[in-house]
C-alpha cells in the first residue's frame, strides 16, 4: 500500500498541463515557417479526390474541405483520425512530395500515446507515397496501439496525396 | 442572367449600338457583374456556414459524448482428440460478440464499458453474458490518469488488447488463457502513468478465488466481479517501455492476499510474475511472453499447483498489409510440481488475411502434446473476426 501511495505522489508531482494537448494546430504553424506562416489555403476533396481519400482512410472523410499552408514546395495539414474511439489531431509537413515531418498536436484516446514520441513519428520523415497510395516506407508498430499507429499512417499517406493534388492544381494554373 | 449579359456583350462586340446606348450597356454590366458577385459570395458564406455545422455534427466518429463500438468472432474448429475414448472438436461457434459503450461526461472523466455475450446464447449448456470493462477514468494530467470500477487487470500481451485483427491465430494463446485467465477483469482502481518511454500502471483489485476442488488452477478461481468474496484483495504493477519503434518490454508483478480468499486454511498469498516482449522491425514480428505463480501453502503444494507456468514465443511475417503467416510454440503447466507429466505444448502455424483494417480472416493448423490421459486435439481452425 506504501508502494503505490509512493507512485501516486511521485506521479502527480511532476504533472501541470491538460491531458494530450500537445501543441495547438497556429502553434504548430507558425513553427514551421519560423514564425510567418503563408495564408491558409482550402482544398474541397470532391470527384476522384474525395474517393482516393476515402481509399486511402478506409472511410469516408469526416470533412468535404481541408485547410492547408502552401510556401513553395512545402504544404503544411493539420488532419484528424479516429485511432480506437476519439479522433487524433495530427500535424504533417510535406516538403517535394516526401514526409518532412509529423507531430502529434492532440491525442484524446486513453491508451496508444506512444505514437506521439520521436522515436515513433521519426520514421515517416523522408516517406512518399507509391502509386496505390502506400507509405514507400515500413512503419514498425507499436503492440497495444495497434489502431493509433494506423490512423497515424492513414494520414501520413492522405497528407502525401493531397500535397499531389494541390501541387497538380498549381501546376495547372 | 448570364444570357442577359452574353446579350449585351454581342451586341457591344458588333457595335450594333449608338455611343450612348453604349455607355448605358456598359454600365447595365457593371451592374451585373456586381450583382454576380454579391450572389456568388452569399453563396459561399452560406457553404461556409452549412459546412461549420456539419464539421461540429456529433454524428461524426469521436466527435460525440456517447460512443459506440465492439468487435466480434465465429469460429471452425475440426479437432481430433488423441485421447483413448475421448471426442473429437468440430464445432462452429459465435464465440464472442461484444459491444464498446462509452460516454464523456466532461473533458477529464468518462465511462469506458465492454459488454460480452460469449456462444450466441445462455443455458445449461453454456454461453456467458459478461460485464468485461465498466469503470470511470479520470483524466489527473497530461501523462496520469486514473480508473474505478471493473478494470482488466495490466499483465499479459492480450488481456488489454484482444480484439480479433490484433492478433494471430483463430483461438486466442492458451497460455494467456490458463496461466493468464484472460480476459482478466477485476474490480477495484488503478492508476496509470508515463514517463517518457516508461509506462507504469498501478492496480488495487480484487483477487482470485482458487480451490482444492480444481486444483487451485488459476482460470477457474476468476470471480468475474459477480457478488464476489473480496475478504483479500491483490495489488498488480507494471512496467513497460517502448523507447524503440517496434518494441515493447513488459514486466508485471501480482501479490494476491489470499488466493482462495480465506476458504482454504492450507492455502494462501499468491505471486504472479510476467514478462514479455513484442518486437516488430518491418514486416517481421516477434511475440514472447513467459508467466509464472507462485502460490502458498500446503494445499497447493500438495497437488503441485505451488508452482504454475507458461511460456510462449510467436515469430510473424507481413507477405503484404493484407497477408501474414505465423507459427507459435507454446507451453503450459498448472501443475508443475506434482511429480507427473503434467506439461501441455502446443504448435500452431497458420495465416491472417485482412481484406480491411477492420476484418480479419484467420486459419491455423494446431498440434498439442498433451500428458497422458488429457484431451489432446490436434486439426484446423478457421476464424473471421471484426472490430469498429
Amino acid at each position: 500500500m506504501r508502494f503505490v501511495i509512493f507512485v501516486l505522489l511521485m506521479a502527480t508531482s511532476a504533472m501541470s498541463f491538460a491531458k494530450g494537448v500537445y501543441l495547438s494546430s497556429e502553434a504548430f504553424v507558425k513553427e514551421v515557417f519560423a514564425g510567418t506562416p503563408p495564408a491558409p489555403e482550402m482544398l474541397w476533396l470532391t470527384g476522384k479526390k474525395r474517393e482516393h481519400a476515402e481509399q486511402i482512410l478506409q472511410h469516408r472523410p469526416a470533412s468535404l474541405r481541408t485547410r492547408y499552408w502552401k510556401k513553395e514546395q512545402r504544404t503544411v495539414w493539420i488532419l484528424e483520425e479516429v485511432g480506437k474511439d476519439k479522433p487524433i489531431t495530427v500535424g504533417l509537413v510535406i516538403n517535394r512530395n516526401k514526409i518532412e515531418r509529423i507531430r502529434v498536436l492532440v491525442f484524446r484516446e486513453s491508451r496508444g500515446d506512444e505514437v506521439r514520441h520521436d522515436f515513433f513519428t521519426n520514421q515517416f520523415n523522408q516517406a512518399g507515397l507509391t502509386k496505390d497510395h502506400r507509405l514507400t516506407k515500413k512503419i514498425d508498430g507499436i503492440t497495444g496501439a495497434t489502431l493509433s499507429v494506423r490512423a497515424l499512417t492513414k494520414l501520413a499517406a492522405l497528407a502525401l496525396y493531397l500535397h499531389t493534388e494541390v501541387s497538380k492544381e498549381n501546376d495547372a494554373q | 442572367m448570364y444570357s442577359r449579359i452574353v446579350i449585351s456583350a454581342v451586341l457591344l462586340a458588333f457595335g450594333l449600338s449608338g455611343p450612348a446606348s453604349a455607355a448605358d450597356s456598359t454600365e447595365m454590366l457593371k451592374k451585373e457583374v456586381s450583382a454576380l458577385k454579391r450572389q456568388n459570395k452569399l453563396i459561399l458564406d452560406r457553404l461556409e456556414a452549412v459546412m461549420d455545422v456539419a464539421e461540429k455534427s456529433p454524428s461524426r466518429k469521436g466527435a460525440s459524448h456517447t460512443r459506440l463500438g465492439g468487435y466480434g468472432e465465429l469460429h471452425l474448429n475440426q479437432l481430433d482428440n488423441n485421447r483413448v475414448g475421448g471426442s473429437d472438436k468440430n464445432e462452429i461457434d459465435l464465440h464472442r460478440l461484444i459491444v464498446f459503450l462509452g460516454h464523456d461526461f466532461s473533458k477529464d472523466i468518462r465511462f469506458w464499458s465492454e459488454i460480452e455475450i460469449e456462444h450466441t446464447k445462455v443455458d445449461d449448456e453454456g454461453g456467458e453474458v459478461a460485464i468485461e470493462q465498466a469503470y470511470i477514468e479520470f483524466d489527473l494530467a497530461e501523462n496520469l490518469l486514473a480508473r474505478a470500477g471493473v478494470v482488466l487487470v495490466p499483465v499479459g500481451i492480450m488481456n488489454e488488447t484482444h480484439e480479433p485483427p490484433t492478433f494471430y491465430g483463430v483461438e486466442r494463446n492458451n497460455v494467456e488463457k490458463n496461466i493468464i485467465p484472460t480476459t482478466w477483469r477485476e474490480a477495484g482502481v488503478s492508476i496509470n502513468g508515463r514517463s517518457g518511454a516508461l509506462a507504469y500502471d498501478v492496480m488495487l483489485h480484487s483477487g482470485l478465488e482458487t480451490s482444492a476442488a480444481d486444483n487451485y488452477a488459476i482460470r477457474d478461481g476468476r470471480q468475474s466481479v459477480r457478488k464476489a468474496p473480496a475478504d483479500d484483495f491483490a495489488l498488480t504493477a507494471r512496467v513497460k517501455w517502448t523507447g524503440i519503434a517496434g518494441l515493447e518490454l513488459s514486466a508485471a508483478i501480482q501479490q494476491q492476499a489470499d488466493i482462495t480468499q480465506g476458504n482454504d486454511a492450507t492455502a494462501g498469498s499468491a505471486t504472479l510474475l510476467e514478462t514479455h516482449l513484442a518486437w516488430q522491425t518491418g514486416p517481421f514480428t516477434l511475440r514472447a511472453l513467459y508467466a509464472s505463480w507462485s502460490l502458498d501453502g500446503e494445499g497447493p503444494a500438495a497437488v503441485g499447483a505451488d508452482e504454475q507456468t507458461g511460456w510462449y514465443v510467436e515469430p510473424s511475417y507481413k507477405i503484404s498489409p493484407k497477408f501474414g503467416v505465423f507459427a507459435r510454440l507454446s507451453n503450459w503447466d498448472n501443475t508443475v510440481n506434482s511429480g507427473a507429466d503434467s506439461e501441455t505444448s502446443q504448435t500452431d502455424v497458420g495465416f491472417n488475411y485482412w481484406p480491411h483494417g477492420d476484418v480479419v480472416i484467420k486459419f491455423d493448423y494446431q498440434t498439442q502434446d498433451a500428458p497422458e490421459g488429457s484431451d489432446e486435439y490436434d486439426g484446423i481452425n478457421l476464424g473471421i473476426g471484426y472490430q469498429f
